[in-house]
C-alpha cells in the first residue's frame, strides 16, 4: 500500500517537473543565453566590418586595459580607456553622493506628511517616470546649453555676460543622471523612514544626544538598508548610463555605455564590447554581492 | 534634604492648536515635587497627565507657566539640556545597538570617558539583573526585560529626576505586580524622585508616596494614598479612586442632614447648604431596621464575591448604594432582596465633598 502510494507521489512529482519544464527552458535561456554569447563573444576575433570570426583570441579582454602601438607593436596602457572608466566611476559615486543628499531630506518630508498627504507627494516623485527617458534628457540640454534657459535668464538678468558652458562637460552628464536617478534614491529612503519609530528620536534628546548625534547614532544607523538600496538602485544605472552621457555629454565625455556602443557601432570590435559588457556586469554583481553583506545582519535581528 | 522641590510646574498651561480651534491639555496646573520621592501623576486618559510629564522632560514647553528643576528655571531648556530622563510607555529602545549599548547611550552622549561609560553600564545591568544579556539586541528579549533595559538606559546617566510614562501598561498581570516592587526597590535604592504617570489606581496606590489625581487638564486633589482613598476632596476623585456612594445631604449647624430625618456628626467645619456625602462600601454597615441613627433601605440584590458580597441597596429618595459585606459560610447573614434593612456608618467613614 505503501509502496504505491510512493511510487504515486514520484509520478507526481515528475509530472510537475515535466509541465514546468517549458518555462524553465525558456527562462533559463532567456537569462543566461545573451550573457553566454556576450561571454563567448569576449573570447573571439574582430570581423573585419563589424561581428566576430570564430577564432580564439584574448585580446579584447587585454584590449580593455592596453593598446597596441600602431607603429612598433608594443603593449601600453590605454589611457583613453582609462579616462572612460574613470569618469563612469566617478559620475557614477557623485550620482549616488549626492541624489542622497538631496533624496534624505525629500524623503524625510515625504514621511513626516499626514497619510492622507503622503500618497500625493509619492505620486508626484514618480511623475518624471511617465515620460520617456530621452524626452526628459533632451528638456535638461534645453535647459543648461549656452543658448539655453538658464543661460538666457542669467544673461538678462545682468548676473554674467557670457553664457556658463555645462552642456556636453561632465558637469552636464552628473546633472543629467541625478536628475533622472533622484526617484530611486528616494523611495528606497522613504520606505526606510516611514517605517522609522519617531519616538526613539524623543529618547535620544532625553539621553542628552544632540540634533547631529541623534541623526548621525540614532536615524542614519537604522534607516541603513533603505540608503544602502538606493545607493545601489542609483550607481548601477549610473554606472551603465548610455541615453544621459550620450545626450548631455556630447559624445566625447563617454561612459562605459557609450564605450560599449562604440566597440558594436563605428569600432567594429565586437569583442572588445563583449569583454566590456561582461566587466560591466561583474562590477554591478560585486557591488550587488556588497549590499547583499552589509544588509545582511540587520535582516536576522528583525 | 534641601528646601528646593525637585520639580516644580508653576500654573503651567499647554494648548494644542491656535485660535478659537485650541485644546487646553492643562490648564493653570501648579504642583511642587519633593526630593526624593515617588511622585504619581493618576488620571484617565486625556487628562493631560502625559502632557505635564512631557512638559517636564522637555519634549513640549508651556503655553504659558514655568518649569523648575532644583530651584531653577528650565522652560526653555532643550530636553538634551536638562538632567531628567525618562521611561517610555513604548520604552522606545534603540533596535539598532545592544542591550549594553542601549544603557550606556545616555552617558556616552554626555561626553563621559569610556571607561566610566562601561562601569556605570556594568552597574547598571546589576542592577536590573539583565548582566546575561548585554550583548543583545533588544528585539530578542521579552517584554519584561525591555522594560528593565529602558529604566536602566534612564537611571544610568544618574538624572535628578526620573520620568516614568505608564511603564507598566505593556506587560502582563504577574509581571506588572512584580515590576511594581522592583519600580519601588530601584527608587529607594538609587534615591531619584520618580514621577510616575498612570491610569491605573491600584498601582498609583501601592507604589507612591504622593498621588496628584488630574481631570480636564487640572489637577484635583493631592496628597498620599491615604489621604486620597480616605479622604477625598471632590466627586471625581472619590468616584475615580475605588467605589465609594454618594448621598445627597444638607449641611446644617456643623451635622449633615440626610433624607429621613438622620442626621450625622461631621469632622469638617462646613458652611451651610446643600452637599454630597462619599461613603465607602466596606464602611456601610448593615443594621435592623429602625436603629436610632440608621438609614432606612430596601435591598434591591446582592452579588457574590467569595471573601466579601455586595448588598445594592435603594434609599427612599431614590440613592442607590453598595455595601461590601464580609460573607458568613452558610449565608445565613445575607439580606434578601426586598427585605427592609437599616444602614448605619461611623462618622469617620463619611466624606463630605466640595461640590
Amino acid at each position: 500500500m505503501s509502496t504505491s502510494e510512493n511510487r504515486q507521489n514520484t509520478r507526481a512529482a515528475r509530472n510537475a517537473w515535466l509541465l514546468s519544464t517549458p518555462a524553465l527552458v525558456i527562462l533559463t535561456l532567456a537569462a543566461t543565453g545573451p550573457l553566454m554569447i556576450m561571454f563567448v563573444y569576449s573570447f573571439l576575433t574582430p570581423g573585419k566590418y563589424g561581428n566576430v570570426e570564430w577564432q580564439f583570441s584574448t585580446d579584447a579582454w587585454r584590449g580593455i586595459l592596453f593598446t597596441r602601438d600602431i607603429f612598433d607593436n608594443t603593449l601600453k596602457l590605454a589611457d583613453a580607456h582609462l579616462t572612460i572608466f574613470w569618469r563612469s566611476v566617478k559620475l557614477s559615486i557623485l550620482t549616488t553622493i549626492f541624489t542622497f543628499i538631496v533624496g534624505f531630506p525629500t524623503a524625510w518630508f515625504i514621511a513626516m506628511r499626514p497619510p492622507a498627504s503622503r500618497a500625493l507627494w509619492l505620486f508626484l516623485i514618480t511623475i518624471p517616470f511617465w515620460t520617456n527617458l530621452l524626452i526628459r534628457t533632451f528638456a535638461i540640454n534645453q535647459i543648461i546649453r549656452n543658448e539655453g534657459l538658464l543661460n538666457t535668464v542669467l544673461i538678462k538678468a545682468g548676473l554674467i555676460e557670457t553664457p556658463i558652458n555645462i552642456i556636453y562637460t561632465d558637469t552636464a552628464v552628473f546633472i543629467g543622471m541625478t536628475y533622472v536617478y533622484l526617484p530611486l534614491m528616494v523611495l528606497p529612503l522613504f520606505a526606510a523612514i516611514d517605517r522609522f519609530d519617531l519616538r526613539l528620536l524623543e529618547a535620544g534628546y532625553d539621553l542628552y544626544a544632540s540634533r547631529w548625534q541623534v541623526l548621525r547614532r540614532i536615524i542614519l544607523p537604522i534607516v541603513r538598508p533603505g540608503i544602502v538600496a538606493g545607493s545601489i538602485l542609483v550607481f548601477i544605472p549610473s554606472l551603465g548610463a548610455y541615453v544621459t552621457p550620450r545626450i548631455l555629454g556630447g559624445g566625447r565625455q563617454m561612459m562605459i555605455g557609450n564605450f560599449i556602443d562604440l566597440q558594436f557601432g563605428q569600432g567594429r570590435n565586437w569583442p572588445l564590447g563583449a569583454s566590456l559588457s561582461v566587466l560591466l556586469l561583474v562590477i554591478v554583481a560585486l557591488t550587488l554581492l556588497v549590499y547583499v553583506r552589509v544588509t545582511a545582519p540587520e535582516k536576522t535581528d528583525g | 534634604m534641601t528646601d528646593t522641590y525637585a520639580v516644580e510646574a508653576r500654573d503651567a498651561v499647554k494648548e494644542f492648536g491656535q485660535g478659537a480651534g485650541a485644546v487646553r491639555a492643562l490648564d493653570t496646573v501648579s504642583v511642587a515635587i519633593r526630593q526624593g520621592e515617588f511622585f504619581t501623576l493618576l488620571g484617565p486618559s486625556g487628562c493631560g497627565k502625559t502632557t505635564l510629564l512631557r512638559l517636564i522632560a522637555g519634549f513640549d514647553s508651556p503655553t504659558s507657566g514655568t518649569i523648575l528643576l532644583d530651584g531653577q528655571d528650565i522652560t526653555d531648556l532643550p530636553p538634551n539640556r536638562r538632567p531628567v530622563n525618562t521611561v517610555f510607555q513604548s520604552y522606545a529602545l534603540f533596535p539598532h545597538l545592544s542591550v549594553a549599548e542601549n544603557i550606556g547611550f545616555g552617558l556616552e552622549m554626555l561626553g563621559r570617558p569610556k571607561a566610566e561609560v562601561e562601569q556605570r553600564t556594568a552597574e547598571m545591568l546589576a542592577l536590573v539583573k539583565l548582566e546575561a544579556m548585554a550583548g543583545r539586541k533588544t528585539a530578542q528579549l521579552s517584554g519584561g526585560q525591555q522594560q528593565r533595559v529602558a529604566l536602566a538606559r534612564a537611571l544610568a546617566p544618574k538624572p535628578k529626576v526620573l520620568l516614568l510614562d505608564e511603564p507598566l501598561s505593556a506587560l502582563d498581570l504577574k509581571l506588572r505586580k512584580e515590576m511594581q516592587g522592583e519600580l519601588k526597590r530601584l527608587q529607594l535604592e538609587t534615591g531619584i524622585t520618580f514621577v510616575f504617570v498612570t491610569h491605573d489606581q491600584e498601582e498609583a496606590l501601592t507604589m507612591s508616596d504622593r498621588i496628584g489625581v488630574m481631570s480636564g487638564g487640572r489637577i484635583l486633589q493631592i496628597g498620599s494614598p491615604r489621604e486620597i482613598y480616605a479622604r477625598p476632596t471632590n466627586r471625581f476623585v472619590a468616584d475615580f479612586i475605588g467605589e465609594t456612594n454618594f448621598i445627597p445631604a444638607r449641611i446644617r449647624g456643623g451635622a449633615a442632614h440626610l433624607a429621613g430625618g438622620v442626621e450625622l456628626k461631621i469632622g469638617q467645619s462646613r458652611a451651610d447648604g446643600a452637599a454630597t456625602l462619599a461613603v465607602r462600601p466596606e464602611h456601610l454597615r448593615l443594621v435592623p431596621q429602625g436603629m436610632a441613627g440608621a438609614l432606612s433601605a430596601t435591598v434591591s440584590h446582592s452579588v457574590y464575591f467569595g471573601t466579601d458580597s455586595h448588598v445594592h441597596l435603594k434609599l427612599l429618595d431614590g440613592t442607590e448604594l453598595v455595601a461590601r459585606q464580609q460573607t458568613d459560610p452558610d449565608g445565613a447573614g445575607e439580606p434578601k432582596p426586598g427585605a427592609v434593612v437599616g444602614i448605619s456608618f461611623a462618622p469617620g467613614a463619611v466624606q463630605v465633598l466640595e461640590d
